[in-house]
């Protein structure tokens, strides 16, 4: 899967959690472009995202994510 | 079998719920039905937070819909947002208008001990007291016997302070919750054996708790039954209580909030009341008119059989705690009745089963009939059938009654309908003891009714015996128990908690009397509560409420007349007595009028309000003896 097939599928997951009927996909969005994205659907985002791609980060992973392209990056390595 | 954490006695969630939601959300008029239905399915924590945003949008239209509000609060000593987020579609789920109010994270001893605090100023219906065992001091090993009972103790003290906070400022009963035991070991088995072990410190403690409740007025929330229902490892999420101090992982937020709301449905009356259940390939295996009594799988010999012979087995569990037993079959009668009589296998028996139905008719119809013959509701009812499309058209016609998706496989259908919660209890009495005996005794009191030419001579044929009692400790439980489910003979549908009703027992200004019913068919239990509050020259009505089983028996003009003769012992001249509409008591709107009172004002509701002068009121002659 490449980076890009992987960036779309986390922007329907932003879709599904952050509850918005579209998303422009950029590595350098975060939690300051996106109202609905607060601490707790931040963990539903990751959750999600783990059970789509069948694994889990670690908490220095997911404390070292700031915005989308750092998850993307993750999961491509993940998954590789 | 099925996962827990998906709620599996529910359909799965739509495919399209965002878009339906979106819809329900924009469309022109608010659709109450639409939005109850997509809460219906097994919706995931993101899910029940999106449908809780319009539940909590939309409370007024819903107001409207027979739900019942409850305003919860929740003191947590964790993240409980998650929780608190997710409550209102899985509230509306249960019939529940909830109204959730979280108090600052951390503030448990704050927000309960203070009388002043913004919780006890809020007047919440009940408090969810979320603690964890770091909280509680039990979280780590105190390998001391002494001490680690101390440490168990202290816990249970500060536990029953912030009970007692809640129920004196707040005036709120508190739901306290017993603690997930921690996965991990620091011996092993051995654990289990050794004083101040944190299992051993965990499970003494939930013990103690479990045992403080009774008579408390307090609920428990068995959170630690729950967590072993689906594996302790996948109930806690050390990652998650790490980075966001969350009590357990986030699959397991939807099945957490729905069993709470099954438990504040029943605190609130709203538990079910009967299983319907089908016949072949439900209670037996096979058809049974064309197997036949030797053809049909039951009992010994055959796994299928024995998984036939234990839903039966739980049926007769659930009418022996008070859950009413009916038969809705599609099927000639005497074929369907054949194995009741004539298997050796079956354990149900045809005097277990109050309404039996078996025809060609549709069953959503029949469940119609059945719940109009028990004089209940039909969200009362839970229908077991293994067949997707009679499931399928009753949740269609019927959408009020609890369907649980069994399956086709007759092993699954006692953990489905146990899982599913349906019959929920917060108390168990003898009411409940002899409930199901008594809508037995009643389908042959109708019988009796078909036989006598005159309702008189009916009357008089059942030997009736009317016991009016003031309140009483022994009764409290039932008084506020009927004062929370009667709906349709209530006059003014003012719900009571067991405090409520122990302050009422106390109280000089109130005249208060719980009724019981006998006959020559069984004890009919506590049937009715009145409240009056009493002044001089009236006595003014607060509540009347009867279970609509005794309805026709003229039970209320014992009722009448013993009030009003002890109204005018103590010297007044006039009862005053209310009616306040509600979208289930139509029933009552002439209560009192046949009762003799005078109607003396309207009220901006559409209710009204009646008197009755005592000067010239004369007790009737009734066909029965006052006890």
């Amino acid at each position: 899967m490449d980076r890009q097939e992987i960036a779309g599928i986390v922007t329907e997951i932003m879709c599904d959690v952050f509850d918005l009927d579209e998303l422009d996909y950029a590595d350098d969005l975060s939690a300051d472009a996106i109202e609905e994205w607060d601490s707790l659907s931040h963990i539903r985002f990751i959750v999600a995202v783990e059970k789509r791609f069948g694994f889990r980060f670690s908490s220095a992973e997911i404390e070292g994510f700031s915005e989308v392209g750092d998850l993307v990056d993750s999961i491509a390595a993940h998954i590789a | 079998m099925r996962d827990p954490f998906g709620l599996p006695w529910l359909l799965p969630a739509e495919a399209d719920f965002r878009a339906r939601l979106k819809a329900l959300r924009t469309a022109g008029p608010f659709d109450a039905a639409g939005l109850r239905a997509l809460v219906q399915t097994a919706l995931d924590a993101t899910q029940l937070e999106q449908a809780s945003r319009v539940v909590t949008a939309h409370a007024d239209d819903l107001a409207g819909a027979g739900l019942r509000p409850l305003r919860l609060a929740i003191v947590a000593t964790h993240t409980a947002k998650g929780i608190a987020y997710a409550l209102p579609a899985a509230g509306l789920r249960h019939g529940l208008l909830l109204s959730v109010e979280l108090a600052d994270y951390g503030q448990a001893a704050q927000q309960l001990l203070d009388p002043a605090s913004s919780l006890a100023q809020s007047r919440p219906d009940t408090i969810l007291l979320a603690l964890d065992a770091q909280a509680l001091g039990l979280a780590r090993p105190y390998l001391d016997a002494a001490e680690a009972e101390a440490l168990v103790r202290r816990a249970l003290e500060y536990v029953a302070a912030l009970r007692e906070g809640g129920r004196s400022h707040a005036g709120a009963p508190v739901i306290v919750q017993t603690l997930a035991v921690p996965v991990e070991s620091l011996f092993g088995s051995f654990d289990g054996q050794l004083a101040g072990s944190v299992r051993w410190l965990v499970e003494t403690f939930n013990t103690r708790l479990r045992a403080s409740i009774a008579g408390s007025g307090d609920l428990l929330l068995d959170t630690a039954f729950l967590a072993a229902t689906v594996g302790l490892a996948q109930w806690h999420d050390a990652r998650l209580w790490h980075d966001a101090k969350l009590p357990f992982a986030l699959d397991a937020v939807p099945l957490y909030v729905d069993r709470l709301c099954t438990l504040l449905a029943a605190f609130r009356g709203l538990a079910r009341k009967c299983l319907v259940l089908d016949l072949d390939n439900t209670l037996w295996g096979g058809i049974i008119g064309d197997d036949g009594i030797d053809g049909i799988l039951l009992g010994q010999g055959s796994g299928t059989g024995e998984a036939h012979l234990a839903v039966q087995a739980f049926a007769l569990d659930l009418r022996a705690r008070g859950v009413v037993l009916a038969v809705c079959s599609k099927n000639e009668d005497a074929a369907a009745r054949l194995p009741f009589t004539g298997h050796s296998e079956m354990l149900l028996r045809e005097e277990h089963i109050a309404v039996f139905i078996a025809n060609w008719t549709d069953k959503a119809q029949n469940l119609r009939a059945i719940a109009a013959t028990l004089n209940i509701g039909t969200d009362a009812l839970v229908f077991l059938d293994d067949n997707p499309a009679e499931r399928a058209q009753v949740r269609r016609e019927l959408p009020e009654v609890a369907v649980p998706e069994a399956g086709s496989d007759p092993a699954d259908f006692v953990r489905i309908l146990g899982q599913a919660g349906y019959f929920e209890a917060v108390s168990f009495g003898e009411e409940d003891r002899g409930r199901a005996a008594m809508y037995s005794a009643n389908a042959e009191r109708a019988a009796v009714l078909g036989k006598v030419s005159n309702l008189d001579d009916y009357h008089a044929s059942l030997e009736m015996v009317c016991t009016i009692a003031p309140f009483d400790d022994a009764g409290r439980a039932r008084v506020a128990q009927l004062a929370n489910k009667s709906n349709q003979f209530n006059l003014t549908t003012r719900r009571y908690t067991e405090a409520d009703i122990a302050a009422i027992a106390a109280d000089p200004a109130r005249f208060a009397v719980q009724v019981r019913l006998a006959d020559r068919f069984g004890d009919n239990g506590m049937i009715s509560v009145v409240i009056f509050a009493r002044r001089a020259a009236e006595w003014r009505c607060e509540t009347w409420l009867m279970s609509c089983r005794v309805l026709g028996r003229r039970v209320e003009e014992a009722v009448l007349a013993h009030v009003a003769r002890a109204a005018r012992a103590a010297g007044a001249t006039r009862l005053i007595g209310e009616y306040i509409p509600s979208p289930k008591n139509a029933m009552v709107r002439e209560h009192f009028g046949k009762l003799g009172f005078t109607r003396i004002a309207d009220r901006n509701d559409g209710g009204s309000v009646w008197a009755l002068d005592l000067t010239n009121y004369v007790a009737p002659t009734l066909p029965m003896i006052l006890d």
